[in-house]
């Protein structure tokens, strides 16, 4: 097993103490999977990736293990996890627009993990550069690598980033809403293109998006997050037809259906979100939840496998994946 | 908001205290000295000169048997007045151009633009030595070339902020109204210009002191009899290998008074913005 | 890049030449008569007449104008009143201990800010970060030539390790010569230090704010590679355009702290030329000093152009 997170919490600093952003979260991801982490702002999938990485902001305090390749990197010294990053473990992010340093020039910055982590020369990481630029699919890559940022589309930029985290040919690829910032012809085009490479290269990924339709199509499993913690996971076929969460349900539900009848409103979810796991105890959707009871804002979360894989965390749904 | 943060708004209020408390020191030794000084400051007495600081005279006597309490007091006065004067200029005639800079556009904006920029290359102390080249040495002329080179300044800001507010729809519905640019310009820049203006009104009555004092040390600003703290310096150089005390005080003077216009600026400066945040 | 440079020499061009109406309307613009000032109150009019030829007073301003431009070009300043000497040579002597102080208390002000300003944007927020901001508010309030004599105190006066003053020439050997220049490239150099320190450090703090810099950390770049390869490139053009805004503040500083060390410098020059009431002297440093001041921020434009690729790209 490439991945394994068990029971991992994240708490930032406020002015009013720590606060608990991501609670009880565990998975695990093999290694050549692909794996979507769904939720809305604020449900702590963005903490969680930036967990793997150990780039949380200042402050923030992380209990828990993260066993990556049979090794526990949480709370690894700082030196230890420079060596994984951009090696072992790489990330791409939302804004390709600003992700790249203006002052350099692409050829260099795709360079640089091949200079940091394989002790390349900048000549032959300059040559390795522009072949990856090549296989991200960008048309004349050698024009591409001697240019700047400010030269390039946002997609082109995002090719880029691609290449930069293939440069040492990472075990994880972890994906932060890659394509939100793109125009919507841009986005299947690079989701197609991670997920190629992926199966190339044999190299896992972990797809983190609100966007549901995103996951579906790119990722054979799924998590969905909630106020911090997973709600439901499981292989996307079966979440996505069969869903049992409330929240997942209402996710489904929420989104807009080509061929409705006009003025058919779209089916919200009442109420907010929380501001990052509020709820001390009990389920973070309780209240917002049409099924909630009593004991939902109480008792903690239990965990119920119906189907094969396929898991939920509901206090009204029992172990064969029914509504109580 | 992080710690930090929280530990930078606790040290802007202490900042704004202290430079308060300073800025109040300034005037106060001034305003006193109007009606009162231990001695009078330009009272010679050579019999008692270069005295160490004693009961009778609290900083001692210069090169002239001069109170040097005495003239420091009196030193405040030339610093206030040159810096109220000169920030006055600097406001009065840069506030203008900044609007008109604003309201005018295209090439009439480049045009003060372009001549602002060309007054940075010529600092006050350099425009002042023009001055006192062609008309004589004076506080007067210390004066105007201080707040000649405010105008640009004060220029500059407020036709950035005025191109911001101007852009902003609520003029145009003014306009659409028939509000008349002189209303506009008083109802609705001028107030969203007021805090930053006041903030670098402090930043420029500091620069301004120094520039007096640095005037008045070459003998090109306030003469004697007036006090200045910057002559004083000047005297005391004279008198190092005897009396070196009789430097550290008219120094001491100017630089705690800038000290204390940077914090009141810097405090001011934290306590307006974030309400500004908050009301635009 | 090429295209860029030229357009900002045109630019300079044309900036020097509003300069040098500046400095000439101000300077010429007196209603009494240059030559009675030289002269004084009691001269007879005969004698102010004669002066005001002999000096060319009497025509028209745009030909005097000219003819001091011209002559600025082609290396003739002019004639000294007080001196009765070329301008020029004078003003070289002059430029040969200006400009090194110059130079070495920008480089002075600069290794401190650079040092002091990554030092507090690495530590923001605790106290490291808050000492170093007290300290520059303390620097920013010390007038130079006060500094200047209470260093002259400590280090010339009691401990004798620096001279107090003068200059021995640079035929004394280069040792003597920069150990009359440090003093006062120090004490010029404080304010500078200060200012550039809180630049450096905001400037930094901005780019360090930058979404690529979490990049950077994600490829494995440690937190002080990140610093120096990555924000510290980005921070460079604001810190240099302002190093360029402070130079004229530089200039004016040095005039005064000439004038502490009685070094025999420009400043030196125009305060003894005011004194001496030698207007021509004083109208051609001062046009100097401004084209130093504008061909510095020249410079400096295309130092910023040459680290951003941004700035020298035509529109798409």
């Amino acid at each position: 097993m490439l991945l394994e997170i068990s029971d991992l919490a994240i708490d930032l600093p406020s002015p009013a103490g720590a606060r608990r952003v991501v609670h009880d979260v565990s998975f695990s991801l093999g290694a050549g999977e692909s794996l979507g982490v769904v939720g809305e702002s604020g449900s702590g999938k963005t903490m969680t990736a930036l967990a793997l990485m150990a780039l949380l902001p200042d402050g923030a305090c992380v209990s828990g293990a993260i066993r990556f390749e049979g090794r526990n990197i949480a709370g690894l010294g700082e030196a230890e996890m420079q060596k994984l990053r951009g090696d072992r473990l790489a990330m791409i992010f939302q804004e390709p627009m600003s992700a790249l340093n203006p002052l350099h020039r692409i050829g260099a910055q795709v360079a640089e993990p091949l200079v940091l982590h394989r002790g390349m020369t900048k000549a032959a990481a300059w040559a390795e550069a522009v072949r990856l630029l090549d296989r991200v699919r960008l048309r004349d890559p050698e024009r591409i690598a001697r240019a700047y940022p400010f030269a390039l589309s946002g997609g082109e930029r995002q090719r880029a980033m691609i290449a930069m985290a293939l440069s040492c040919a990472p075990d994880l690829i972890i994906a932060d809403e890659p394509t939100t910032a793109l125009d919507v012809t841009v986005q299947a085009k690079i989701l197609d293109l991670l997920a190629s490479l992926g199966e190339q290269s044999n190299m896992a990924m972990l797809l983190v998006s609100h966007d549901l339709a995103v996951i579906a199509r790119h990722c054979r499993r799924v998590l969905v997050m909630y106020g911090g913690t997973i709600m439901e996971s499981g292989p996307v076929d079966a979440v996505l037809r069969r869903a049992r969460h409330p929240y997942t349900r209402a996710l489904l539900e929420a989104r807009p259906r080509p061929g409705a009848p006009r003025g058919e409103r779209l089916r919200a979810i009442a109420g907010v979100a929380p501001p990052s796991a509020s709820a001390p105890s009990g389920c973070p959707f309780a209240g917002r939840c049409p099924l909630t009871i009593d004991v939902c804002r109480t008792a903690p979360l239990p965990t119920v496998e119906f189907e094969a894989g396929h898991r939920v965390r509901c206090q009204r749904v029992d172990a064969s994946g029914r509504l109580t | 908001m992080s710690a930090s943060a929280l530990k930078a708004r606790g040290r802007a209020g202490a900042s704004l205290r202290l430079g308060f408390a300073l800025v109040a020191l300034l005037i106060g030794a001034a305003a006193l000295s109007l009606v009162w000084t231990p001695y009078p400051p330009d009272a010679i007495d050579v019999p008692h000169k270069l005295l160490q600081p004693s009961f009778a005279h609290w900083l001692g006597t210069d090169g002239l048997g001069r109170d040097v309490a005495s003239q420091i007091l009196a030193g405040a006065r030339v610093s206030i007045l040159v810096g109220l004067i000169a920030v006055g200029i600097g406001l009065a005639f840069g506030v203008a151009l900044g609007l008109l800079a604003a309201a005018a556009k295209g090439v009439v904006e480049d045009a003060i633009m372009k001549l602002c920029d060309l007054t940075f290359a010529f600092p006050a102390l350099l425009s002042a030595i023009m001055l006192t080249a062609t008309y004589g040495p004076g506080v007067v002329n210390a004066i105007v070339a201080i707040g000649v080179y405010n105008v640009p300044i004060f220029a500059k800001l407020t036709r950035a902020t005025a191109n911001g507010v101007l852009a902003r729809e609520f003029t145009l519905a003014a306009r659409a109204a028939g509000r008349g640019p002189l209303a506009i310009a008083f109802d609705h820049v001028l107030p969203n210009v007021a805090p930053a203006l006041i903030v670098q009104a402090t930043i420029q009555f500091a620069v301004a002191i120094l520039a007096e004092a640095a005037l008045s040390y070459l003998g090109l600003g306030a003469q004697p009899p007036q006090a200045s703290w910057g002559r004083m310096l000047s005297d005391a150089q004279s008198w190092m290998y005897v009396a070196p005390r009789l430097a550290v005080f008219p120094g001491l003077a100017v630089a705690l008074s800038v000290f204390g216009l940077n914090l009141l600026g810097d405090g001011l400066r934290d306590a307006l913005d974030p309400r500004l945040r908050a009301r635009g | 890049m090429l295209a860029f440079a030229f357009q900002r020499l045109l630019v300079l061009a044309a900036t020097l030449a509003f300069a040098s109406l500046a400095v000439f309307g101000v300077l010429e613009i007196l209603p009494g008569n240059a030559a009675m000032t030289m002269l004084g109150a009691s001269a007879t009019p005969e004698a102010v007449a004669a002066l005001a030829h002999k000096l060319g007073l009497d025509q028209p301003m745009a030909t005097r104008y000219w003819s001091w431009i011209a002559g600025a070009l082609r290396g003739d300043f002019g004639l000294s009143y007080a001196y009765d000497s070329p301008i020029g040579p004078l003003i070289a002597q002059r430029l040969a201990v200006s400009g090194p102080l110059a130079l070495l208390s920008m480089a002075i002000a600069g290794a401190v800010a650079l040092v002091a300003g990554v030092y507090a944007a690495e530590r923001r927020g605790r106290a490291g970060d808050a000492a170093v901001m007290a300290a520059t508010q303390v620097g920013l309030a010390v007038p130079n030539f006060w500094f200047a004599i209470l260093l002259v105190l400590v280090f010339a006066v009691h401990w004798r390790l620096a001279p107090a003053g003068g200059f021995p020439g640079w035929q004394a050997g280069p040792t003597r010569a920069f150990s009359a220049l440090i003093l006062p490239a120090i004490s010029l150099g404080l304010v500078q230090a200060a200012i550039l320190t809180r630049v450096t450090r905001s400037a930094l703090l901005e780019a360090l704010s930058e979404d690529f810099i979490r990049t950077a950390r994600a490829k494995g770049l440690s937190r002080r590679a990140t610093l120096w390869r990555h924000a510290l490139p980005n921070a460079m053009t604001p810190i240099l355009t302002i190093m360029g805004l402070q130079f004229a503040n530089l200039i004016a500083g040095a005039i005064v702290v000439e004038n502490v060390f009685v070094l025999p410098g420009l400043g030196r020059l125009i305060v003894q030329s005011i004194a001496n009431r030698d207007a021509l002297v004083v109208e051609d440093c001062v046009m100097l000093l401004a084209a130093f001041v504008i061909g510095l921020n020249f410079l400096v434009d295309l130092a910023c152009a040459a680290i951003d690729p941004r700035l020298r790209a035509h529109a798409p």
